[in-house]
Parts: structure tokens; sequence; C-alpha cells
């Protein structure tokens, strides 16, 4: 049946209550202190795990993921120069594209050959690089369809309102919270195809999490978001964890990696190269290498590794220096 | 030349069992194409499955009227979850690719010489709808009066029963558009990705679209087929797709009054050209033409004025023109 309430997560349920004290940063801290600093390190509590993932495109190795898990209740950034097979990543963990070969599993119930709208039933929900707004629906309209379990989904339901009238009222209530939070609601009744690059990123995220999942895949969430809008959500993305749910996300600026992760992956050439905590990763000595393995311009990673430039420095560890999105 | 006669045959025409049929094949391709997007470019095979459903089994095999439009029903569903299947995965074009030509070859294995003992080949079948006309409240006689139209009481009743089928299904139409389930639609038409990444079975959806529509259109069948009491194999031709695209498109997708009101004025239209030209040709102001040739310049002139709607007022009659200066960003 497509509208299966069953299979609806929430996510404020599955997690263990925290003490009034101590806040869920505190926690996943906490838990992933004593996390091996290497490639595919175990993780005290895995909400999400991968291995042997393969995915090639012709003779390009887009991705080959050893072994890799997310930590539950935690931020994680998923980082790595263009082209380092991110997105394809996301695109294999959800079910949109198939993987050469590998296995992975979210909860323990692996996700071999589920198609993508069970995973995102199951709790796994992504956002897309690319935003994919429903153009031609009104800002609320896109919102009101992530909500999963609708009862007015099913054809014969749908033809009676009384049947669904109640739950739409809930549902749009919901809605108007998300959109405010999002500083969306002035655009409430317009058509999401009106709305401006940053905008849709914004609606976008904003839907995703009207599926009320456990675990959210971000793609680049902030880019074309002005930085003013940026500060508030961060916040959100935060508060999310507080809520209960894991966040993983994909990120260009090293800022907001450094502001909000609590653990950091990165992968270079398909493969993930480096883990560990926001600042230990960025100065990592192969975490450099790939950042500069991967500039355009070969001769200035040369000059620059020659010429011994201060890692942080590169990686935009100080505020003063500019980050590696400019750079590549 | 004939001003009123001229009129009221427009009229009669546009309002008549011809544009029933077609108006509920409109319908049926709005849910398709104007809610979820599918092109679904076999509508006709739909409408011929439904009309020979009905024709077989109770011309051939002497059945019941009852059965035979039960049997027309599972046809059609039959039919689209037979196209669905292995096309619905696919891309958008790959449907329309699969449905054209299925159209056709259901058009031919109906006409072909090896089934025409059930299927008539192409001469096609007659005479299964006289248990329909039997129902007709109507009494006997040559015909009813509306002011000036005129229509024979066997075409009142198959309007009668044509246009309640309209009023039902545009009302099943207006209700889904507006409900949860026409919401998944209209996401899956701009972006199915995005409707599945928030947990919807797309295909599902894609597919009970399709079959419904398809129903829709297969009570357009039975129109065709009981308002003529035969069928035959070259009505249900991919012109007849074209036809119903052209009446949704020009009435307006997506409303859910796009279908009746193109319908309508496409008959008229479609009529009053027809018989302005012969009439003009009869009374010697057109002397380049003879009789027979004004159905086919009919055509081109309706052909032209479509391109002018498509060029001037691309949503419709009815459209919204602020979506399509969205498609523009
Ligand atoms: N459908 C495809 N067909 C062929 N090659 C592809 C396809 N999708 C991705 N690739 C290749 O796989 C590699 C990884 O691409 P991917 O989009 O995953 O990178 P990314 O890490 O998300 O980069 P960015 O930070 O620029 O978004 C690239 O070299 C890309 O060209
Ligand atoms: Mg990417």
């Amino acid at each position: 049946m497509p509208a299966d309430s069953a299979d609806t997560t929430d996510a404020a349920d599955t997690t263990v209550a925290v003490g009034e004290t101590t806040s869920r940063k505190e926690v996943a801290t906490a838990a992933l202190a004593d996390v091996a600093r290497e490639p595919g390190a175990a993780k005290p509590d895995p909400v999400l795990v991968a291995d042997g993932i393969v995915r090639r495109f012709g003779g390009l190795t887009a991705v080959n993921v050893d072994h890799v898990e997310v930590q539950r209740g935690a931020i994680t950034a998923l980082i790595g120069p263009n082209g380092a097979g991110k997105t394809t990543f996301f695109n294999l963990l959800t079910g949109f594209d198939k993987p050469d070969d590998g296995t992975w599993s979210f909860n323990e119930r692996p996700l071999n050959g589920v198609p993508p709208f069970r995973v995102a039933r199951m709790g796994m929900v992504r956002t897309f690089q690319l935003t994919k707004v429903l153009s031609k629906l009104t800002v609320i309209e896109n919102m009101r369809l992530g909500a999963t379990g609708q009862r007015g989904e099913r054809l014969f339901f749908g033809l009676i309102p009384p049947l669904w009238r109640s739950q739409e009222r809930d549902i749009t209530a919901r809605a108007d919270d998300l959109l405010a939070r999002f500083n969306l609601d002035s655009k409430r009744a317009e058509f999401a195809g009106s709305l401006s690059g940053g905008q849709r990123k914004l609606l976008e995220m904003a839907r995703a999490l009207m599926v009320e999942p456990e675990l959210v895949m971000l793609d680049e969430p902030m880019a074309g978001v002005n930085p003013a809008l940026t500060q508030s959500l961060l916040g959100h993305v935060k508060d999310l964890r507080e809520q209960g749910m894991t966040v993983l996300f994909v990120e260009h600026d090293m800022d907001m990696v450094r502001d909000i992760s609590d653990w950091v992956i990165v992968m270079a050439q398909g493969a993930v190269i480096a883990e560990g905590p926001p600042l230990e990763v960025m100065s990592d000595q192969r975490v450099i290498d790939a950042y500069l393995g991967a500039h355009h311009d070969l001769s200035l990673a040369e000059v620059a590794a020659e010429e011994g430039i201060d890692a942080p420095e590169l990686l935009g560890t100080h505020d003063s220096t500019p980050s590696p999105k400019d750079a590549s | 030349m004939d001003w009123g006669f001229i009129f009221t045959a427009s009229v009669s025409y546009a309002l008549g069992a011809l544009t029933v049929a077609y108006c509920l094949a409109a319908i049926g391709l709005n849910l398709q194409f104007g809610y979820t997007g599918l092109l679904n470019f076999g509508q006709a095979a739909f409408l011929a499955s439904a009309g020979y459903g009905m024709a077989v089994m109770v011309t051939t095999f002497e059945l019941s009227f009852w059965v035979g439009i039960t049997v027309g029903l599972l046809a059609t569903l039959a039919l689209a979850l037979l196209l669905g299947l292995p096309t619905l995965r696919l891309r958008a074009d790959y449907l329309a690719i699969v449905t054209i030509a299925a159209a056709e070859v259901v058009r031919l294995v109906v006409r072909s010489v090896k089934f025409k003992e059930t299927l008539g080949g192409s001469d096609g079948l007659q005479q299964f709808a006289n248990r329909f006309y039997e129902l007709s409240p109507l009494s006997d006689g040559f015909g009813i009066n509306f002011g000036p139209f005129l229509f024979s009481n066997q075409e009142l009743w198959v309007m009668i029963v044509g246009w309640s089928l309209v009023a039902l299904f545009s009302l099943i139409t207006f209700l889904l558009a507006r409900s949860p389930w026409g919401r998944i639609l209209k996401g899956i038409r701009e972006d199915e990705d995005a409707v599945r990444s928030l947990g919807k079975n797309v295909y599902w959806y894609k597919m009970q679209a399709l079959m419904l529509g398809a129903m829709m259109a297969g009570f357009g069948g039975f129109i065709i087929g009981i308002f003529f009491n035969a069928v035959s194999p070259d009505i249900y031709a991919t012109a007849l797709t074209f036809a119903i695209y052209t009446i949704l498109i020009l009435g307006g997708a997506a409303r859910v009054a796009g279908p009746i009101l193109g319908a309508i004025l496409f008959g008229f239209l479609f009529q009053f050209v027809n018989v302005t030209l012969s009439e003009a040709v009869n009374a010697d102001y057109i002397t380049f033409l003879d009789s027979s040739q004004t159905a086919q310049i009919r055509l081109v002139l309706v052909g032209a004025g479509l391109m002018l709607l498509m060029i001037y007022r691309p949503q419709g009659i009815l459209g919204d023109r602020r979506e399509i200066a969205l498609d523009a960003r």
C-alpha cells in the first residue's frame, strides 16, 4: 500500500533520554571520544553501516568505500574535493543508484535492493545537491507532501475529504511551524518554482523534515544560502540533533563543518581517506594532500606543497584564510 | 448560405454523442498527462479495448450487454497494466514510444484476417448495443426538438448517459485533484525523484493514474461503439489519440473543466468549419474546391488554429499563465 503508516518513524521515541544538564552535543562528543581516528573506524552505536560499496561509471570508479559507520545522534560531515564521490555515495545509500558491489544497513536492516521510497519510510531521508522543489505546487503543498502515513494518499480515501481533513490540518500546522523556522512563512502560498535558489534549498530541507526522519542526509544544504541565514540554519541543524535525529551532511564550507559537526568523514577519489573530529581531520596530512591533489592548477599545488604552507591555513581553519571551496 | 443551419449543426455536434466520447477520453488523459505527466500516446487503444471487449462478448459470443461492459472494462484495465508494468519504471519518453506502438499493435491485431471470426477484421462488429437502447426511457419516435436543435431518440439517450458519466468523472477528478492522492500525482509530474525521496511509491501511483485514466477513456470507447452500434478498427487510429490531446490542451490540462470545455469547443469548431465549407461550395461561393475536399480542408484549418493557440495561449483556455511562466525560469 502506498500510504503505510506502520513505517512512520518517530525519531524522538527511539533515542535515549538525556540528563537535564548534558546536551546531546556532549553526549555525541563523549561517545566519539574513544573512536579511532582512521578510515572505517567502528562507532559505539552506528545507525548506518556500509561495507565494500563500489560504483563504477565505465572506467571510472566513483565510489569505493571499504567500511564506514555513522554514529547515532551525532552530526557527521562528509567532505572531500569536487568529484570525490560524495553525491554518488548518497545516491547509493538511499537507493537512488545501485552499487556494483557492497552491502549497507540502516538500524541493522539491510538496504540492498530496497527502493528509495522504502528507504525514506524507514527513516532515512535525503535532500539533493541540485534542489528538487516541485515548481507548480505551492510552498505549503510541497511541505504537506512530505508527511508520511497520510490517509488521503490512498485512492479511495482521497475521494472522501472527511476521512483526511483532520489529519491534513495537523500536517498543515506542523508544516507552518517548520516554514516559520526556515523563514519561508511569507512564501507559503506561492509556487515553489518562484523561489530563489537559496530559498529552494531551505524548502527542500524543511520538506525532508516533514517526513520525521531518524537520519537526515543533506547534500550541500548551505550552498547559495546567505550568511545571515546560514547562522540561523546552523542553529536548526544543531537543533535536529537535540531532537534526537542523526545528521549526515555534505558541505564544502569548512567554517560550517567545524562549527557544527561532531565527526568528519573525508572522501577522495571515491574512498574514505580520513575520519575524526573536525579540528583533527583538518590538520591531517592525507586530507591536505587530497585537497591539493584535487586542485586543477597542478603547478600551484606543487608550489604550495613545496613551500610547506601551513595545513590549517589551507583548510580554512583560521578564519582569515580562504576555504577550499574558493580554491576548487 | 444558411447560417442558422450551420450554427445548429455545429452546436448539435458539439453536444452530441461523439463529443461526449472524446470528452470522456480527455478526462482520462487529464488524469494521466495533465496531473501525473504520463505521456500516454496510446489512448485510442484503451477506447478500442473497451469497445471491442463489449462488442466481442455480445456479438461474437452472444452474451449479455452487461457481460460485455464488464469484459470491456477488464480488458482496458489489463491493457493498462500490461503497458504500465515495463514502462512506468523508465523515463517519461519511453512510455510515449511504447504506448504509441502498442496502440497500433492493438489496432492491427484487431483488423487482422486471422482473428476475423472473433473480431470481425476490417469490417468490425455490429449490433451489440440494442440492449442499451431498450433501456432508454425515451418514447419511440423520430426525435426530440430543443428549439432549433433536433436529436434522435437514440442519440439523446446516449447523450444523457454520456454527459452523466462526464459529470461523475469530473467530480471524481475534482475530489482527487484536491486530495493528498492528487498532490502526489502533481508532485510526480514535477519531479518524481523528489517524491520518491519523501517515501512515496511513485511507480504504484503512476500505475493507478494510468489505470484509472484508461478506465475513464474506456467509457468513451463504449459510447463510440454504442452510438454507431458498431466497432471498426480504423476509428481507433492514432489520429483519435491526437484529437484527445488537442482537446485537453485546448481546454487546459490539469484543470477539471478543461476536457469538457475543450471537447465542446473542438467539436463546435470542427463541425462549423466543415459545414460552412460545404455550404459555401454548394452555394458556389468557393469554386476551387469540390464538396469531397472540404473534410480535408477542415483538418488543415483546425490544425492551423491549434498552432496559433499554442503560440499565443499555451496554457489552454482555462490554464494558469503563471504556471507557464515558471517553466521559463
Ligand atoms: N551518472 C554518472 N555517469 C558518469 N559519471 C558519473 C555519474 N555520476 C557521477 N559521476 C562521476 O563520479 C564522480 C563522483 O561524482 P559525485 O557527484 O559523487 O562527486 P561529489 O563528491 O558529489 O562532488 P561535488 O562536491 O562537486 O558535488 C565524478 O567524477 C563524476 O564525474
Ligand atoms: Mg556532490
